[in-house]
């Protein structure tokens, strides 16, 4: 067959088997994962598409027993996340830039790293209450702002975290560059290093939206809910999270069903934010 | 020690002004020393090249020239540059308005992520405002004395990054030249760049030498005896010699430059 001698080295033998059984190993570890992500999604699909119909989009979330939709709940979250990622958004990425451009190794910009670490690893329950004490506690009052803010707050240390990490990725030569032309910090910044990296950042902000777009815990505390249409900001506020979650523990049928739609309408909007990430905005970091 | 050129019958050099005289600098990368004791004279409108083995501090003493090192916390340095007569290392001198009048060229092509217009009137805007076609007049003007006018006029809002890796740098020499500095600092400006760029970046050196004070480091001797008038042999930090380009090749004065040149080096 091979008449090459290497070929039938025992040495060599040990190794073609080590090889095989790492790849099959690998693979049956891969194909346990995304059996859950596939069984899940499965689900998902099949109940939510379901239920899906127009109405999802012009009723509100009705009483047991009666039919109804998502729309006050979709826009409440519309609403809520759109503010939190307006607030979010320069904060996060200001706070990306002193870290990468500015503070760096200084002693406050290590602490702020540190703090922003733990805010990005922070269970968001606790979010949820802090907003609860600070803002619904004083005010007296369940708010879409306190909902917002909740969602803010989650939302920095995200955008904080990949404004810095794309920023690392310039290289220092195109730096000194724009700082060799006699540019000051601010233009150097803004023209030159978050340019070259505008993809990134946007991406950053993107997984953002999508990681508090599902957030229901924070919601919990702050923006609680709302039966009714309202676009009051400073009143109670439905949204999907905390609908799905009261309905779907609820015993009613109706109620079940819409919780899957509801599901199902995350689900799809967090994947096509995603997809947005890695598509449009790709090219721009390489 | 101190150099003060000698020139002897060289017939290209002429008696220059100094534009930048370096005394007594010593360079620090946190407890490492750098630079030791460097004293030079570099003289206005003419090419002079730093050679040396790697490590030797010839790109750390042209980063002192522009004080680019000081992006760097922990590197300092201590001694005088003097630049029309300024010491260019006092905290007070405006570091912005040092680096438009010393500018710089890097190794690698670095061109803004914009277009190639922009590129270039990035810096101008910086220290002009000019109208619309005082721009435009500015930006042909740095595109042709880099030599790059005739391949970019037509594409002039594509992005500087689609140009070749010859053209990026000649892009890069144009934007630094644009801001009409009165030196120019290379640092091995074509060390990533094929033959026949080599040549048109050593060609575009040798005219912009009317205008400019030039200070090259290269890692060839071909070409520091091409384009430089004067050349300065350094070596673990210390400036060994320092003469008339015509001389350190033909007759150098210290045993260790005359080892480098002649590749005995060890």
């Amino acid at each position: 067959m091979n008449g090459n001698p290497r070929a039938t080295n025992p040495i060599y033998r040990r190794r073609v088997w080590v090889n095989r059984f790492n790849l099959v190993m690998s693979l049956a570890t891969m194909t346990f994962g995304m059996a859950f992500l596939i069984w899940i999604l499965v689900t998902l699909f099949g109940k939510g598409f379901a239920a899906l119909s127009p109405t999802l989009f012009t009723q509100m979330t009705p009483p047991p027993g009666s039919d109804g939709g998502l729309a006050n709940a979709i826009f409440g979250s519309l609403m809520m996340v759109g503010t939190a990622i307006f607030i979010a958004t320069p904060i996060g990425i200001m706070a990306g830039i002193y870290l990468a451009e500015v503070g760096r190794d200084s002693w406050i910009a290590k602490v702020t790293r540190f703090v922003n670490d733990i805010l990005l690893s922070a269970p968001s329950i606790v979010i949820g209450l802090f907003v609860y004490a600070v803002i619904v506690f004083q005010f007296k009052q369940y708010s879409g702002w306190a909902g917002a803010t909740a969602l803010a707050i989650i939302a920095v240390p995200v955008v904080v975290r990949t404004t810095e990490n794309m920023l690392q990725l310039v290289p220092n030569s195109l730096r000194e560059a724009a700082y060799a032309v006699g540019a000051p910090l601010w233009q150097v910044v803004l023209k030159v290093t978050i340019k070259s990296v505008r993809g990134g950042v946007i991406t950053g902000i993107l997984l953002a939206l999508a990681r508090i777009s599902g957030e229901t815990a924070p919601l919990l505390f702050t923006a609680l809910n709302n039966q009714f249409w309202s676009t009051d900001m400073g009143a109670p506020m439905a949204n999907l999270p905390v609908v799905i979650f009261q309905f779907a523990m609820s015993p009613y049928e109706d109620w079940q069903r819409l919780a899957w739609a509801g599901a199902l309408l995350i689900t799809l909007t967090v994947l096509l934010l995603n997809i947005l990430a890695r598509t449009v905005f790709r090219q721009k970091t390489q | 020690m101190s150099f003060q050129v000698s020139l002897g019958s060289d017939a290209n050099a002429v008696a220059n002004a100094t534009k930048i005289k370096i005394n007594n600098l010593n360079f620090f990368y946190g407890s490492f020393q750098g630079l030791r004791n460097i004293s030079l004279d570099i003289p206005e409108k003419q090419v002079t090249a730093f050679i040396g083995p790697s490590g030797c501090g010839k790109s750390t003493l042209l980063r002192v020239l522009n004080r680019m090192y000081s992006l760097y916390p922990g590197q300092r340095a201590e001694g005088e540059v003097l630049l029309n007569g300024e010491n260019v290392l006092d905290s007070s001198y405006d570091l912005n308005a040092l680096r438009g009048s010393v500018g710089m060229v890097f190794q690698k092509p670095t061109p803004f992520p914009m277009s190639i217009y922009d590129n270039i009137s990035f810096g101008v805007r910086l220290y002009e405002k000019l109208g619309k076609s005082d721009m435009d007049d500015r930006v042909e003007w740095a595109l042709k004395k880099a030599a790059l006018w005739n391949e970019t006029k037509d594409k002039l809002s594509q992005s500087g990054l689609s140009l070749s890796g010859g053209q990026q740098q000649r892009l890069c020499i144009a934007r630094g030249i644009a801001v009409k500095p009165e030196v120019l600092l290379l640092d091995e400006p074509t060390s990533a760049l094929d033959p026949i760029s080599t040549a048109r970046i050593e060609e575009l050196v040798s005219e912009l030498r009317t205008d400019y004070t030039i200070v090259i480091v290269t890692h060839n001797m071909q070409q520091a005896a091409r384009v430089s008038q004067f050349t300065a042999y350094m070596y673990l930090g210390e400036l060994v010699e320092f003469t008339p380009t015509a001389q350190i090749f033909v007759k150098p004065q210290d045993k260790r430059t005359e080892d480098y040149i002649t590749g005995r080096f060890g």
